[in-house]
């Protein structure tokens, strides 16, 4: 007997359905298969090369008129269903009612759309269907800018394609990372870099907050209050399973349909397949498992009953040229081990995780021949002990040769600068060495690399290496930490040369050797990223000592010490009311005046710091950096306002120094002085910066120590105006900001480099010494704020997550 | 075992931590990966600095008072004598749940 089977939606799975029914028993249904698009069954994973130009639409057509012809199928294409009567057994098609014995619901997901204002904007459109993909094409024929919202699988296939029409594509994409469900931040800092190559933008934390435009959209406003101007804007950033008729006919749906393991709803002659259904709270979206499905629902039509089982799949991207592959679960957990290789020569990054002896997830990027390999053992939960040590390398391989320390300066392209100084590059090096320059020295005469600060040396040594092999053998050096091979000053000298402005570029590009750094490394990985690319990098607070990320000193009994700023040493009575009521009212243990000039209250607990740092604020005070690795205090005397032997106004400078410098990161802490006479009651001989105020003017000194080491300033220059004594202390900083190693107060620096090295950029180069301050006050755009203003705002965040001693008293 | 709810994910930043209060005193939450979190006693055996504060790297976390580094897996410290507590903590659909009763077994003992 022929039974009537009506199918809503014409997408892969019903399609798959459709294929195994006709093949099993051609006569055991009447089909009726309705579809909202005008047109029949097309492979949907394919409307990314067709949005490229790769592929045509005829290309990628599953099933087309004559196939639907041949199977006795009757479409109904173009035309929208109503209404699922279950009662009656009767679907209501826009054109009229038919009868049903089976139905199958495949009426597949909708885009999401986030709420936001100009949503509903023309040129504001969603990547699902071929219409879509037109109208993108359409679009990207007249040029212009592009805004995708979303940086998951569809959102950069979109922008890929749009990209390779010509338009200019922005990304922009809640997580920090893209396609964070798929890639871990090492691949996903991967395939930011090669769709970077292809000039699309990249923007991750950001959020949309609308869209603007009157009449079409023309551009999107980011919450961060950044327009990003657009002729078109998609949004990809999700989709959610299409369940409006049948939450109508009153089937049971949860986030989807709901289906047993024979894909029957609620209803026991309905049944659903594809991206609508919901099984035991697993959703779907790409086409392996929907295929399964299809197979399951095939037999349960045709009475012989399977199951379906949701199995692991794996991802690929679909752009040409970025080669990713992740399956499995590949989150970091307890009890997993992690193996990772790092090429930076050529851009691969793999990652497996290991449990119980057990592959259970795999990321690549660069090189995903072995993919499927890696994906049958995590299929097979096969056993992998005995190839442990070899895993990584693949099946083909056979004992593994362990990482190159010297990968990341094998990797540099000859015209990566080396030497900072004298703008000598890879290749020139290269070429010296070559040409018979076999040792430091050699290399230094010939070339001047490495010749002037020599913060380059260990770059130059690990060239020697490479170029000549076995026959140089380099000086150990002191590596940052176990993570890497890599002194400090290469580290720095490599975040420059090959504009690494993230931390996952830095461990990937340098072959950072655990997944995220350590103690050691990130706290001086995150100060060199902030200090090089201030614009681009974020601050990451945890990448920070405790101090530094709470804005207060850590006392040994775990209570802060909070000091309020006084520029220069000076203080009114209103601010030291202020500070005493926040004494009284904080119950604060210990007031004391610091040695910087500034009244230190101690014993704060951490739960209290927003709230004193707000009552402070409210009279006018501001956060004293005396936890910062930054600028600390500038001490001062009184000068010519009030001491008979004063020469300059010393106070004053000192407040302007203060003012400048606030809020700026340093490798180490920064004091300065400001005496107003040589009797210099201010103590500045013995700071990083002290001016000694004279007659003729200003004497600038740095590099002192009073701390593990004593040691008297070094004249750094004579001047005669205030102005020029602030731009050689800012211009001298910015160096220091620039050169040093994290950790090393300016007077380890300077011995380092020599004070020749500094004066001749500090002092005689008057470009270089405008290009310091302008570079100084980019950064200072950024940093000069009162960090507690800031965080006052959240308080929530320095209390307990969480309160359990009422509930478990009970 | 009894799951408490305390919260979500996003409340800890990645590679951060917060604490909670129980009749044990202060319990350290580390979140290491996206849907990774730890629970240990937030108090180090060497100078009982508050591990919360410290540097969160890899599943290990650094003492912010003299840098002892936990496994926190284990508890175990690296390289010197000494281990924290640890207690089964889980995340589920983006939130942490954290077994109620090893901590109100632990302080009944």
């Amino acid at each position: 007997m022929t039974e009537k089977l009506v199918i809503i939606g014409a997408g892969m799975a019903s399609g798959r359905v459709i294929e195994h029914l006709v093949e099993a028993d051609p006569a055991a249904f009447d089909i009726t298969l309705f579809n909202a698009e005008p047109r029949g069954n097309y492979n949907r994973i394919m409307l990314s090369p067709v949005l490229s130009g790769e592929k045509t639409y005829d290309d990628i057509v599953t099933h087309d008129d004559d196939w639907y012809a041949a199977q006795g199928v009757t479409c109904r294409f173009g035309e929208h269903v109503v209404r699922i009567d279950p009662e009656a057994k009767v679907i209501e098609g826009q054109n009229g009612p038919v009868h049903y014995d089976k139905l199958v619901v495949a009426t597949g997901s909708a885009p999401f759309i986030i709420p936001v204002p100009g949503k509903d904007l023309a040129g504001v459109i969603t990547y699902r269907d071929l219409d879509d993909t037109n109208a993108m094409i359409d679009a990207a024929s007249h040029g212009g800018r592009a805004v995708v919202i979303g940086g998951g699988l569809l959102g950069l296939e979109a922008a890929a394609g749009l990209a390779e029409r010509g338009m200019d594509v922005t990304v922009v994409h809640l997580m920090g990372h893209l396609m964070e469900r798929q890639l871990d931040e090492a691949a996903g800092y991967l395939l930011r870099k090669d769709l970077e190559k292809r000039g699309i933008t990249i923007k991750t934390q950001a959020s949309t907050k609308a869209i603007i435009g009157d009449t079409k959209a023309e551009g999107v406003l980011l919450e961060s209050g950044e327009t990003l101007p657009a002729d078109l804007v998609v949004m990809a950033v999700g989709i959610r399973p299409e369940t409006r008729l049948a939450t109508d006919a009153g089937l049971e749906t949860g986030r989807g349909i709901t289906v047993n393991a024979q894909m029957q709803s609620s209803n026991p002659d309905i049944f659903a397949v594809g991206e609508c259904v919901e099984f035991d709270g697993h959703l779907f979206g790409l086409v392996a498992p929907l295929y399964d499905q299809a197979k399951v629902l095939a037999q349960s039509l045709l009475n012989a009953p399977d199951a379906f089982v949701v199995k692991d799949v794996a991802t690929k991207l679909k752009v040409t040229g970025c080669d990713l592959f992740s399956a499995g679960d590949f989150a970091d957990g307890p009890d997993r081990e992690d193996i990772v290789f790092r090429d930076p020569g050529r851009g691969i990054y793999k990652r497996l995780v290991i449990k119980d002896d057990c592959l259970i997830g795999a990321v690549m990027y660069g090189d995903t021949a072995d993919g499927n390999w890696f994906f049958g053992l995590i299929k097979d939960g096969a056993d992998i002990d005995e190839m442990r040590e070899t895993l990584i390398f693949g099946p083909a391989y056979q004992g593994g040769s362990p990482a190159d320390p010297l990968s990341a300066v094998a990797a540099l392209p000859p015209e990566a600068e080396i030497c900072g100084c004298n703008g000598i590059c890879k290749g020139q090096i290269v070429d010296a060495i070559s040409a018979g320059a076999a040792d430091l020295g050699a290399v230094r005469t010939t070339t001047k690399a490495s010749g002037s600060c020599g913060t380059c040396t260990g770059l130059v040594e690990q060239l020697l290496e490479v170029t000549l092999g076995d026959a140089y053998a380099a000086p150990a050096a002191q590596p940052v930490c176990g993570c890497t091979d890599l002194t400090h000053e290469d580290v720095r000298r490599l975040i420059k040369a090959k504009e690494l402005k993230s931390q996952p570029a830095v461990w990937q590009e340098l072959g950072w050797k655990t997944p995220n750094g350590c103690h050691v490394c990130r706290p001086a990985i995150n100060f060199y990223l902030l200090a090089d690319w201030p614009l681009e990098y974020r601050d990451d607070p945890q990448s920070r000592f405790v101090n530094e990320r709470k804005h207060a000193n850590i006392q040994k009994d775990g209570t802060f010490s909070v000091v309020p700023r006084m520029w220069g040493g000076i203080t009114n009575p209103r601010e030291l009311r202020a500070i005493a009521d926040a004494a009284e009212k904080y119950d604060v243990p210990t007031v004391k005046v610091t040695g910087g000039q500034r009244i230190d209250l101690l014993g704060v607990k951490g739960e209290d710091l927003p709230h004193i740092w707000a009552d402070l604020n409210k009279a006018g005070l501001v956060s004293g950096h005396a936890y910062s690795k930054g600028l600390r205090t500038v001490k001062t005397c009184v000068g010519t306002d009030h001491c008979r032997f004063g020469t300059q106004d010393s106070t004053g400078l000192g407040i302007k120094l203060e003012q400048v410098l606030w809020g700026s990161w340093t490798p180490h802490k920064v004091k300065l002085a400001v005496s107003g006479c040589p009797r210099n009651c201010a103590e500045a001989t013995c700071k990083d910066v002290g001016v000694v105020c004279v007659d003729s003017g200003y004497q600038v000194g740095v590099a002192g120590a009073a701390g593990m080491d004593v040691k008297e300033t070094e004249r750094l220059a004579d001047v005669a105006t205030e102005q020029e004594a602030i731009d050689l202390t800012v211009a001298f900083i910015q160096l220091y900001r620039e050169h040093a190693k994290y950790l090393d107060r300016p007077y380890k620096w300077v011995a380092k480099v020599g004070l020749d090295w500094v004066q001749a950029r500090v002092v005689d180069d008057l470009e270089e010494r405008a290009a310091l301050i302008e570079r100084f006050e980019l950064s200072q755009s950024i940093y000069r704020k009162d960090p507690w203003a800031e965080r006052a705002k959240e308080p929530r965040s320095f209390g307990p997550l969480a309160d359990l001693t009422l509930e478990a008293a009970e | 075992m009894s799951w408490i709810d305390i919260g979500s994910v996003d409340d800890i930043p990645l590679r951060g931590a917060r604490v909670i209060k129980t009749p044990l005193g202060c319990v350290a939450l580390f979140r290491t990966g996206s849907a990774e979190v730890f629970a240990t006693s937030d108090r180090c055996p060497h100078k009982d600095g508050p591990l919360s504060e410290g540097i969160v790297h890899g599943q290990n976390v650094t003492c912010p008072l003299h840098n002892w580094v936990f496994d926190l897996n284990t508890g175990e410290a690296k390289g010197e004598d000494g281990r924290i507590d640890t207690y089964p903590v889980r995340v589920e659909a983006q939130r942490i749940l954290i077994d109620g009763a090893a901590l109100g077994k632990r302080s009944a003992a």
